[in-house]
């Protein structure tokens, strides 16, 4: 068996959830290669190489690919997947957009979002917003999965040594371009790999008051979140979402400010390992899944939280 | 031109949902069922671009059960013209994704609108599947179409932000949250839906055979997370979190 584990990456870097990602590929058992696809993107592929338990790196360098544009590296994947048992991409919006099209490619079905490794045919994934586990085998003879990194660690970031190989294939289909992005820029961690998360809800008001939990956030050294309600009424932006169709995050420690606690944003944070709600409302659903509970106004007890850590 | 949009029949976004007691799937018998909330936006989206003049007409589309008609004649009430219901159960995103490409193929749309996923299976992946096999481009998870001399212009919710582009008609588009907020429809508009025509195929008619390759061994609640306790002061709060968890 040898398994292809697709990189999620800036060109300059690897990100987090490319190690979790290997960490499935383990779990597999086999030989695993890492494709990193972009453009310009030696220094990623040289970071991949060190990744522990990487045995190859192909480094797939085209304009094609700058942008991830799900079109073309879609036709790159399917055509180098075809040598391989097992092809893993990390759950993220990027890996969610190309990777069925490679199954569709392919002529198999993807498994998505798996969350264990049962063995190298059989995976546990989530389904109904994670109110059920559903495990699921496959007999397609390539296994096209999409890996939620919060249901494996990360690998070592160091200690590899693999080999980076170029490939000559350029694929571009021709039918999309990448017209521009606006990425949130912000000097806090990154809400899916944070340690610590600080969520926001409808409690907050408006998206003014969410200065206190950023507040509160830069003292912990946490990632701010939000939750749905907070995005649909607008408080702050839709990256921010924690939840079933949101992020999934599961921090060493997630504070649930003002945040009832709808199915669909337990969904994003119930595998966190420590979960703090507050709240005004005793009964609010959030209390039955927190750790540690606050029955009271969230613009008393946050910023007296935030004086003392 | 001429848009398709799918749909599928899933429980109810208000349901909480229980898993069966032998372990086999999730309690659907009695449980109340509705158009998924992000098929609810792809139509929403396809009337909006009709109410425009850019789009002639709708069809829309599902796989599913028989009942599954109350899902396209719900649609149909919102504004699409036509539905067409591919008789089939437990089909996976694949299955689905060849459905549409025969149908496709047949009523040569200008644009695909998908929900990105259904609440159900969670699976993401028929729109892009579907993209594929017809090698059309794709805009997922979109907050922003335009449809413009022969482009679609999609603005997408990605990790980070948004990320904005082009696409070559013929396109998919799969709906994010933040796309439109789907209109209610009017008693009138109900009536009348009843009257629009309704074409029900199975896939051998489009000479497919639907097999998955895929097997559910079981399905099981989740880990049950127990309540903790409730403290009384910040102060303990945050000694909690600094000696007994040890998070801080």
């Amino acid at each position: 068996m040898s398994i292809l584990v697709y990189a999620e990456h800036d060109n300059a870097s690897i990100k987090g959830a490319t190690l979790n990602t290997v960490t499935a590929a383990k779990a597999i058992g086999g030989e695993i290669h890492v494709l990193v696809a972009g453009q310009g993107a030696q220094a990623a592929a040289d970071a991949a190489a060190r990744i522990d338990g990487v045995s190859k790196v192909l480094l797939a360098d085209d304009a094609a690919y700058g942008h991830q544009l799900a079109e073309n590296v879609s036709l790159l994947v399917a055509e180098l997947g075809k040598g391989y048992s097992h092809i893993l991409a990390p759950a993220t919006t990027n890996g969610k957009n190309f990777l069925p099209r490679v199954a569709a490619l392919l002529d198999v079905n993807q498994i998505s979002e798996i969350t264990k490794v049962v063995s190298p045919d059989t995976f546990e994934r989530p389904i109904y917003a994670g109110n059920a586990i559903a495990t699921v085998q496959s007999s397609d003879s390539i296994k096209v999965l999409t890996v939620r990194p919060t249901g494996f660690d990360a690998a070592a970031a160091t200690g590899g040594s693999a080999a980076v190989e170029g490939v000559a294939i350029s694929k571009n289909a021709g039918t999309s371009g990448f017209v521009g992005e606006a990425l949130a820029k912000s000097d806090r961690p990154e809400l899916a790999g944070a340690k610590i998360v600080v969520s926001g809800g409808r409690g907050m008001q408006n998206g003014d008051n969410f200065k206190i939990l950023y507040a509160l956030a830069d003292k912990l050294g946490a990632a701010v979140g939000a939750s749905r309600a907070a995005v649909d009424a607008g408080f702050v932006p839709n990256d921010m979402q924690v939840g079933q169709t949101g992020k999934v995050v599961a921090p060493a420690l997630y504070v649930a400010v003002g945040i009832s606690g709808a199915i669909q944003h337990l969904a994003g944070m119930k595998d966190s390992k420590v979960i703090v709600a507050i709240n005004k409302d005793a009964e609010a659903p959030i209390f039955s899944v927190a750790d540690y509970g606050i029955v009271g106004d969230l613009f008393d007890v946050v910023p007296a939280l935030t004086a003392l850590v | 031109m001429k848009v398709l949009v799918a749909v599928k029949r899933v429980v109810d976004a208000n349901v909480k949902v229980r898993v069966k007691a032998d372990k086999t799937g999730v309690e659907l018998a009695n449980v109340k069922m509705a158009m998924n909330p992000f098929c609810e936006i792809a139509v929403e989206e396809a009337v909006r671009l009709k109410e425009k003049g850019i789009v002639t007409e709708i069809v829309v589309v599902t796989v599913g059960p028989t009942v599954a008609q109350e899902q396209l004649r719900t649609a149909l009430a919102l504004g699409a013209d036509r539905a067409i219901l591919v008789e089939a159960e437990d089909v996976t995103p694949l299955g689905v994704a060849k459905v549409l490409k025969a149908i496709a193929d047949i009523e040569q749309p200008q644009l695909v609108i998908l929900g990105k996923q259904a609440i159900d299976d969670d699976n993401n992946q028929t729109g892009q599947m579907f993209a594929a096999l017809a090698g059309y481009p794709q805009g997922t998870f979109a907050s922003l179409v335009k449809v413009e001399g022969g482009k679609a212009t999609v603005t997408r919710e990605i990790d980070g932000g948004h990320q904005t582009v082009e696409l070559t008609l013929p396109a998919v588009v799969t709906t994010d949250l933040r796309l439109n907020e789907p209109r209610y429809a009017s008693l009138p508009n109900i009536m009348k839906a009843k009257k629009k025509p309704l074409d029900i195929k199975k896939p051998a008619d489009l000479g497919l055979n639907l097999a998955s390759t895929l097997k559910t061994l079981k399905v099981e609640p989740p880990a049950e997370r127990k309540a903790g306790i409730k403290v009384k002061t910040v102060e303990e709060l945050v000694d909690k979190l600094k000696n007994e968890a040890k998070v801080i």
